[in-house]
């Protein structure tokens, strides 16, 4: 199989963009050293650098794009600790082969990022995977409570599933809404960090307002600073109709009531805070969730 | 030569034409000649528009004038997986109200992955005289009220499915809505609906309708329920149970029992919600006639599905929870031999352990036993390239093959390699693949054997794979036939895609999310191929006039049309055209 050669198939390349030419060295580079060579299906080419493989989704990215990349990392659900694991498993991957370390070298490692990461329960969630469509997985979240149901061997009077359980998010300022499955988690917490890690992006280009940030970027701790400074409020509109702050209620109240979800300012929100008193005796301190 | 085409008067030609149902040979058809090209146009019957932003719907009314069947797709495919964000589009109203002036006469509407409205459905109500068959696969966007409508306006609807659909359930009442007169009703599917349907209305219904051939109730259909509804149509071919689960009553599994043999006709079984083995049994005298079975959301333990599995020797289909576990899959390897089509799902696929003893092996089994087996859904949570490398040899008639490992980037488990020489295998063996997905650890190599043997690949899904452009060329460079790719989360670019633009022409579209595609290569693709729409969904709200050329677009959706850009983009959904995105609101 030859590699890949430089073809103009439809004249493409002509446009003599600086980024996509500057892009084009730069793969190039990386396409040389993952040519494919002819050889025995699980052998690896002994020249082939390790490191390759890491330079596209480590660092090289993130240099160039470097705030676009450190959000598209969190959007994708992918936290830095993820990133490391999946560094850490080609790592030793090749080491295994190429040197045929044992594989204990791999496990403790493995392990030990994966304490790191998620909690003993359930785990940290990337989009759409697995590939379940969300009429089984709703179906399958009613089965789930059913069957604790029967563990606890409670009276409770069959969920009125209405066959789904997802909920639309919006949020101020955000161009599109997403949904979330409210059946997926068990506590307010679980929640609240899959909606930062949903909608983290959108803060940033608000902070930004409008604009794009320069490849200088912002540095990690000044954009820490900028986060902080925007706080947003989780609200939701219940089976009555009427917008609550989310964390009036024990969780499983707030699945059954909850009909869709709103993410607004800070500042929107102080209107909301006396109804939400009114209605439920609401207690500032203990019950308020933000998203950073 | 003599003018052969002309010797023929329309009418014969249009009388051989009525013989030809395949859209691909009807296509071909209208491209011999002109007069050909005419004649068949008015005599096309039926159409598919596999991608509804393709073609508009003025056009399919001034090419055919006289359809009676329309099928439609609307949202890519990953919208099944809340990768696609809401308002996306795929829209049913323009359709429905195009057809509603043009088509009195129409029959049947399939749609899938499209939003449709109550007014819509509505319209299709009182449009259509003869309107006989509706199915909405995955759609949403409606609620019972349009239901309703349907019900008590369309006189000959024969089939009304509502496969996973998403509904607003605001009362089941909308079943008492079929007039007392109704009798023509063959296939009726509610099973995607939440709330109860009043049992009497739809006793009412069953008994009015002798014809009544495939039945699939909702969850909220008690069992005790189910042994009268039975009763009331002895005809029935295909099941589909409320929940399956009771009370032990022995009477009551005794009526089932006998309610399932009074059925004579009945092959084909699902629902079984929350079921119960003391109830599962019930199905044993019916099956060896059983030749498809859906226990896929039957939570219960291994023992009793391997037991209730063995007896149906004649099944060809079967669709599965992992609870069946290898030891269960072993027992159906042996068992059914003429096993067609298996599917295997994940009973927890965020649980971060695995919670019952499924593994390769069980797939391993069943490739080997049963020698029809044609089409694999598998999830599981290890695989080795030997286990691949062994189906493979053992099934070269595997048509779809879709394997997921649930962990992304897992590797061989035994020799910790990629999966590249198992997935390698699987399309070098199977010369007449058409689908395949694909997971666990793979490099580019994967997609050099794909893109060398996958000849007759038409669909393929990728996710968490490769590690450079060379993947995507491989794919895009050496699958001939291949018509609908999506792919996320791998590092193929800008140098592939532009590469090969000319091949996204010849398929019907490409979606790609979280991969390394830059704006600039976005831009400069939508201006180089006016025949495409080059869609980029942004988060930002601003337009992308602003974003570096650098910056990677987060989502991808490129497609064939002949229709134009579409008029119905929401606000994150831009269209690349020449040096800036255009929008047409």
């Amino acid at each position: 199989m030859s590699r890949l050669l430089e073809h103009d198939y439809i004249g493409l390349a002509e446009k003599p963009s600086m980024e996509i030419s500057e892009k084009s060295s730069h793969l190039n580079l990386n396409l040389k050293e993952t040519e494919l060579r002819l050889g025995l299906p699980g052998s690896e080419s002994p020249e082939r650098k390790p490191t390759n493989l890491i330079s596209l989704f480590g660092k090289d990215l993130r240099n160039t794009n470097a705030l676009k990349n450190l959000v598209a990392g969190s959007k994708r659900g992918f936290s830095d600790d993820a990133v490391v694991d999946f560094e850490g498993k080609i790592n030793n991957t090749h080491k295994a082969s190429q040197s045929a370390k044992p594989k204990q070298d791999k496990k403790p490692e493995i392990s030990e990022t994966n304490d790191h990461v998620s909690p003993p329960s359930s785990k940290e969630q990337v989009v759409g995977w697995p590939p379940i469509r969300s009429f089984r997985r709703n179906t399958m979240a009613c089965s789930l409570i059913k069957n604790k149901d029967d563990d606890e061997e409670e009276e409770r009077k069959p969920s009125e599933a209405s066959g789904f359980l997802y909920v639309k998010v919006s949020m101020d300022g955000a161009p599109y809404l997403r949904k979330v499955d409210l059946r997926m988690y068990t506590n307010y917490m679980q929640l609240s960090s899959a909606l930062e890690q949903m909608f983290t992006c959108f803060t940033i280009g608000e902070c930004n307002s409008g604009g794009f940030p320069g490849k200088d970027g912002l540095s990690e701790s000044s954009l820490r600073d900028l986060l902080h400074v925007s706080v947003h409020v989780v609200t939701y509109e219940d089976k009555d109709g009427d917008w609550m702050l989310v964390g009036d209620v024990p969780w499983e109240m707030f699945t059954e009531s909850c009909r869709r979800l709103r993410i607004m300012k800070g500042s929107e929100a102080i209107g909301l805070a006396p109804r939400a008193m009114e209605k439920k005796g609401w207690s500032h301190n203990n019950n308020c969730r933000r998203i950073k | 030569m003599p003018r052969i085409a002309y010797a023929f008067p329309d009418e014969v030609l249009e009388h051989v034409f009525s013989f030809i149902h395949s859209d691909q040979d009807r296509n071909a058809i209208s491209l011999v000649c002109k007069s050909w090209y005419e004649i068949e146009r008015w005599c096309r019957r039926s159409i598919f528009v596999g991608n509804c932003y393709a073609v508009s719907p003025v056009m399919v009314v001034k090419r055919f004038p006289k359809l009676r069947s329309i099928s439609l797709k609307g949202k890519p495919h990953f919208a099944d997986f809340n990768l696609v964000p809401e308002d996306w589009g795929g829209y049913a109203c323009p359709w429905i109200e195009a057809m509603a002036s043009a088509y009195p006469w129409l029959e049947e509407i399939r749609l899938k992955r499209m939003v449709l409205t109550d007014e819509s459905l509505e319209l299709i109500s009182k449009s259509f005289k003869n309107f006989q068959v509706l199915v909405l696969s995955s759609c949403e966007g409606f609620s019972t009220d349009g239901l309703a409508a349907i019900a008590a306006n369309c006189r000959n609807l024969r089939e009304l499915d509502l496969r996973e659909s998403e509904v607003e359930d605001l009362s089941g009442h909308w079943l008492s809505q079929f007039p007392d007169s109704f009798t023509s009703l063959v296939s009726l599917n509610i099973s995607c609906l939440g709330s109860e349907v009043s049992t009497c209305a739809l006793e009412r219904l069953l008994a009015g309708c002798p014809n009544l051939q495939s039945l699939r109730l909702n969850r909220a259909v008690p069992l005790e329920k189910l042994v009268n509804l039975l009763g009331r149509s002895p005809n029935l071919v295909e099941l589909g149970t409320g929940a399956y689960t009771s009370e032990m009553q022995p009477d009551v599994f005794s009526d089932l029992s006998r309610a399932f043999v009074g059925c004579k006709q009945l092959k084909s079984l699902s629902g079984f919600w929350d079921a119960m083995p003391y109830y599962l049994p019930a199905v044993y005298p019916i099956s060896s006639r059983l030749t498809s079975l859906n226990l896929s959301y039957a939570t219960t333990e291994s023992p009793y599905l391997v037991k209730l599995v063995s007896e149906c020797r004649n099944l060809q289909r079967l669709w599965v929870m992992d609870y069946i576990e290898d030891s269960g899959l072993e027992a159906l390897a042996v068992s059914c031999k003429d096993l067609r089509e298996l599917r295997v799902f994940p009973s927890d696929p965020f649980g971060l352990e695995p919670n019952v003893a499924l593994t390769e092996r069980g797939l391993v089994s069943v490739s080997e036993g049963c020698p029809e087996l044609q089409s694999v859904l598998y999830f599981c949570r290890q695989m080795s390239n030997a286990a691949l490398v062994t189906i493979a040899r053992n099934r070269p008639n595997m048509t779809r093959f879709r394997l997921c490992i649930i962990e992304p980037r897992k590797p061989d488990y035994l020799t910790l390699q990629p999966l590249d020489a198992g997935f390698g295998a699987i399309v070098e063996h199977c010369k007449n693949l058409r689908r395949l997905s694909l997971s666990g650890l793979l490099t580019d190599r994967v997609f050099e054997y794909i893109g060398s043997y996958g000849k007759k690949l038409e669909m393929l899904s990728v996710a968490f794979a490769g590690d450079s452009d060379l993947g995507l060329h491989y794919v895009l460079s050496g699958c001939d036939n291949l018509r609908k790719l999506e792919v996320r989360d791998c590092p193929f670019g800008d140098k592939a895609l532009l590469a090969n633009a000319a091949k996204l022409e010849t398929m019907r579209s490409l979606w790609m999310s979280s991969c390394n595609v830059s704006f600039g290569a976005c831009k400069l693709l939508g201006q180089k191929m006016p025949r495409l729409n080059v869609e980029v969904i942004i988060d930002e709200r601003g337009p992308p006039d602003s974003m570096p050329e650098s910056c990677l677009v987060e989502k991808l959706y490129i497609y064939r049309t002949v229709a134009g850009p579409r008029m119905d983009m929401p606000g994150f959904v831009w269209r690349m055209e020449g040096d800036s995105a255009l929008r047409v609101s």
